[in-house]
């Protein structure tokens, strides 16, 4: 029984599928888990005569460290992700971010790749990755490019990629030894669940003091919201319960929740001051050491 | 479309129409443990092992099977891990309708033979994936901690 009909194309190299998303433009789509894809075609919400398949390029699937970066294939699933020690050694919060995301039959399909490509506003490890800094990496039909990820999602599933453009890998910074980083993420379950609201954090803290810090939140906005205002009012400070309760009440008010079956605009708001307070002092405690 | 795998040990050549799931094909060549449920990647009735690995196969296109070894319920039928973990999950009472029960199942056995230690929410985790409506999952994972003490 088929339940959609399009033409199914297997690419062996990047390249090809460039030039295949180029040649067929807005009659194709691509598909990394197919998690997304799929449910979209079946609904209706998508359809394309062509689906061109990116998870057999083994060499989009490869997580390594290349001098300060840590490179993860945009093909990796999120299940090798998750349990891959360099992700551990270099920036421990994705992996926290990943773990509870849907459930082990999806991980082990999902992409970040994918994950980016989609641009759906509730998405976890887009924010994550904002958060450290990251930046994507896109191969299209002119060659390849590097886009900051705060820059990659313009809107709710609208990106920058053009027709023939794909992800072949997101790149993150080694962290400071003085870094610390934390994904804080509010569901109606624990597991299987799509985020209420998520806030990353990452701070650096030098003799007790935060020097820099970065705030990104997820699902209370068309987009990874950074939350600039939270961001500087921590700058300077030192680490704690107040600083933090004060900042978390900065991000509740520059969230742009929508109401929705999740939770109403109110409620997110107020899930989001209690997230970023807690990211705010886990990240502090990693930063400084005193948590891992 | 002419598909070549390996299903549950033995060599099958299946036909799927373009666009096929892999649920789809699994369905017509008999593996009825392998249950259409939500079929948007939610609830975890559909679980088979693709090269090991749990997935939920209402979201993998038939195509991407090829060549893969696929494991479902009926492949592990004298498995002597699956067989304790059935007869736990009938000690404890874990089986309702019956609808989650072979998502449940595979999830489970994966997760057992991975080893390690296995808390009970070890087990939730891994059972995240699989929606139950009836018994309130106590049971289910009552019938996984107990197949784990039964472990040699």
């Amino acid at each position: 029984m088929a339940f959609c009909d399009f033409k199914l194309h297997k690419p062996e190299s990047v390249t090809e599928a460039c030039r295949l998303g180029r040649e067929f433009g807005r009659t194709c789509a691509y598909m990394s888990g197919g998690t997304e894809l799929l449910v979209d075609l079946r609904s209706g919400r998508k359809k394309v005569a062509h689906v061109i398949a990116l998870g057999g390029l083994k060499e989009l699937r490869e997580i390594r460290r290349d001098g300060d970066t840590l490179h993860i294939g945009a093909q990796a699933t999120l299940s090798e992700i998750a349990e891959a020690p360099l992700v551990h050694e270099v920036f421990p919060a994705l992996a926290e971010a990943i773990v509870t995301m849907a459930g082990v039959q999806i991980r082990n399909l999902a992409t970040m790749g994918g994950n980016f490509s989609c641009g759906v506003p509730c998405s976890d490890t887009p924010p994550i990755t904002c958060a450290a800094g990251g930046s994507i990496v896109v191969a299209g039909p002119d060659g390849e490019r590097e886009v900051a990820a705060r820059d990659f999602v313009l809107a709710p599933r609208t990106t920058v990629l053009n027709p023939g453009d794909i992800v072949t890998a997101i790149r993150i910074p080694v962290q400071p030894t003085t870094s610390g980083a934390s994904f804080q993420r509010f569901t109606m379950r624990r597991g299987s669940a799509l985020a209420v609201a998520s806030v990353s954090a990452w701070l650096n803290v030098e003799q007790g003091v935060i020097t820099a810090a970065r705030v990104v939140m997820g699902a209370v906005g068309p987009i990874p919201l950074f939350a600039e205002n939270c961001a500087a009012s921590v700058v300077g400070q030192a680490p704690g319960d107040s600083v933090f309760a004060d900042a978390g009440a900065l991000a509740a008010a520059e969230a742009q929740p929508i109401s929705d079956l999740r939770g109403s605009e109110q409620y997110r708001r107020d899930v989001v001051a209690v997230l970023a307070r807690r990211a705010l002092a886990c990240a502090a405690a990693r930063a400084e050491g005193r948590t891992s | 479309m002419k598909l070549t795998l390996s299903l549950n040990g033995h060599s099958t050549e299946l036909v799927a129409a373009p666009g096929a799931r892999l649920l789809d094909v699994l369905r017509d060549a008999g593996c009825t443990s392998v249950k259409r449920g939500c079929e948007t990647g939610d609830c975890g009735a559909c679980c088979v092992l693709l090269d090991g690995e749990p997935v939920n196969s209402c979201v993998v296109p038939a195509a991407f099977a090829a060549d893969a070894i696929v494991t479902t319920l009926e492949g592990l039928n004298d498995d002597p891990l699956m067989r304790r973990l059935q007869d736990c999950f009938l000690e404890a009472g874990a089986v309702q309708c019956g609808y989650c029960t072979p998502g449940l199942l595979l999830v489970a056995w994966q997760r057992l033979r991975e080893g390690g230690e296995l808390t009970e929410y070890d087990v939730r985790h891994a059972m995240s994936g699989n929606l139950c409506r009836c018994t309130g999952y106590a049971k289910p994972v009552r019938a996984v901690l107990d197949a784990w003490e039964a472990m040699p």
